[in-house]
């Protein structure tokens, strides 16, 4: 099976889910929108509360946008990931999934495509977001915004090897709220994206260890320090981990030998 | 290589009386969840050319038989052969061969029929031109040619159906798989559609399993394989399975089968 099979494979999955996304407008804009709550809305009111000392990478002082943009880039890709995972659950329901896994390829493989591509859409939301950013004054190095592509291909992969993860214990569409309530928020608000671990340690030594170990921290922070023309070595090596685990994991859980799809006879078995 | 590669592996199968060899051969399959056995030693074949029923009520255990023959989970016991290809051996090989039509609607409302036979196109590695090409004698035969730009949302539930065939010869596979392809459709609509498969079965040699509940879709002169509790009680042409039971219709013969095949 040579490369050009696998290519074309690869494009056909990118190309749907481009277009899916094209369709669904109130997708794209939901996900613009709420980056844009926290940064013109929360940033604003929160700048007054609290004071940033200068840390790695920022070298003088920062506003608070600027700090909470690289959290709020993560953000859009957690929520991508997330909504990604959901969006395996639809097409489990709704036998699209079935037309993916009867392809020849490799099932591994082809769940990679399905995972780039919906990367690949994550990162046209955040550079969208960043534009936007731009005129609100959040303004980093130019060469910045080329750095943080590679970061943003990693984390956003790790977030959506999660979200693939997950979506093999999802049995129902409904089950997307408990996802919000026991992924989405705490990795969002035990991380490094609202305030720095130094703060949160002055507030609870717990907290900030558990935010230290948090992913998605990794993930905020090798953004923030992408986007500043900077290397992150510990969040990249973390990040990486994490995405060998996460995929090995949900590759593992949609093995046609072993994973979910044999112990409960498949998608809602009919008879 | 631009393409997969479907020759069979098996020297048998290339060689020999290909003509005879079932395009799928079911054997000695058995599969359980956890103390619930869904099949059990299930054998049968499906020759070219053959539009073959597979007859069994609501939970006789035939979605887990697609699961199986599409590999959607592992074959644990016993074997499942594409024109020779063992589907746990060379799934790549018995994958590329098979046309699957699945029970619920797959295809993407919000997309095009067009984006939708390039999705499954590329998908099973298809070039561009090739999938325009084809796409285009497939919707021409289905009397949707003028249809291929708009979304799929916009079409009837009988023209999704045939869509979905449509998308599912694609490939050009050899065998063609319709779990229960029926449901929902209307008399009429039910009627065309037996007759479309049944046309291309007769025209191009396809080897089609066609599973449902419904006996009236089984014709004379088709294969009907009898499923029941996870066992096939009766396999053969239609005409075969009444004269060994005995029973005028095959209605009174998968009565038979299915009082006797419970009674045991």
């Amino acid at each position: 099976m040579n490369a050009t099979l696998h290519w074309r494979c690869l494009r056909a999955v990118i190309v749907r889910e481009g277009l899916r996304f094209v369709h669904q407008r109130e997708r794209f804009f939901a996900a613009l929108v709420r980056p844009l709550v926290w940064l013109a809305i929360f940033a604003v009111g929160f700048r007054a509360v609290l004071g940033l000392s200068i840390i790695p990478p920022y070298e003088t002082y920062i506003l608070y946008e600027d700090y909470v943009t690289p959290g709020l880039v993560a953000m859009i890709q957690l929520f991508n990931g997330m909504q990604s995972s959901l969006s395996m659950v639809y097409d489990r329901e709704m036998g699209s999934m079935k037309t993916l896994l009867v392809s020849p390829l490799p099932r591994w493989y082809l769940l990679v495509c399905k995972l780039l591509a919906g990367v690949l859409v994550s990162i046209a939301q955040v550079y969208v977001f960043l534009a936007i950013a731009w005129f609100w004054g959040v303004q980093p190095p130019e060469l910045g915004y080329l750095a943080v592509l590679p970061a943003l291909v990693l984390s956003g992969l790790m977030l959506g090897a999660l979200g693939l993860l997950l979506s093999s214990f999802i049995r129902q569409l409904e089950n997307f709220a408990g996802v919000m309530n026991f992924v989405i928020f705490p990795m969002f608000f035990a991380s490094s994206a609202l305030y720095p671990l130094w703060r949160i340690r002055e507030g609870s030594p717990t907290l900030a260890w558990i935010a230290g170990i948090n992913p998605f921290t990794q993930a905020v922070e090798l953004i923030r320090f992408a986007l500043y023309l900077q290397v992150n070595g510990t969040a990249f090596l973390a990040v990486t981990a994490c995405l060998a685990l996460f995929l090995g994991a949900a590759i593992l859980a949609y093995d046609p030998g072993r994973g979910f799809w044999a112990r409960r006879g498949g998608p809602a078995e009919q008879g | 290589m631009d393409c997969f590669d479907t020759a069979p592996p098996d020297p048998q199968a290339r060689s020999g009386d290909a003509a005879a060899a079932p395009v799928l051969a079911v054997e000695g399959l058995s599969h359980s969840f956890g103390a619930r056995a869904a099949l059990d030693g299930v054998s049968f074949g499906v020759p070219a050319g053959r539009f073959t029923v597979l007859l069994g009520l609501n939970g006789a255990g035939k979605t887990t038989l697609f699961s199986l023959i599409t590999r959607l989970y592992n074959t644990r016991q016993g074997s499942i052969r594409v024109f020779g290809a063992d589907m746990r051996r060379h799934p790549a090989q018995a994958l590329a061969r098979i046309g699957v039509v699945f029970q619920q609607p797959t295809l993407d409302p919000d997309l095009t029929v067009i984006q939708n036979l390039r999705y499954h196109g590329g998908l099973h590695g298809l070039a561009s031109a090739d999938i325009e090409a084809r796409a285009g004698e497939e919707l021409a035969r289905i009397g949707l040619s003028e249809r291929a730009d708009e979304r799929v949302r916009t079409l009837s539930g009988g023209q999704r159906r045939r869509v979905e065939i449509a998308r599912a010869l694609l490939h050009r596979p050899s065998l063609l798989l319709l779990d229960e392809p029926t449901v929902g459709l209307d008399i009429e609509l039910r009627r065309q559609v037996l007759d479309h498969v049944h046309d291309l079965c007769r025209e191009r040699g396809l080897a089609v399993l066609w599973a449902t509940h419904l006996i009236d879709e089984a014709r004379d002169g088709d294969g009907v394989v009898v499923l029941h509790r996870g066992r096939v009680l009766a396999a053969g042409r239609v005409e075969e399975v009444c004269a060994a039971t005995g029973a005028a219709t095959l209605g009174d013969a998968f009565a038979r089968l299915t009082a006797k095949g419970t009674r045991e």
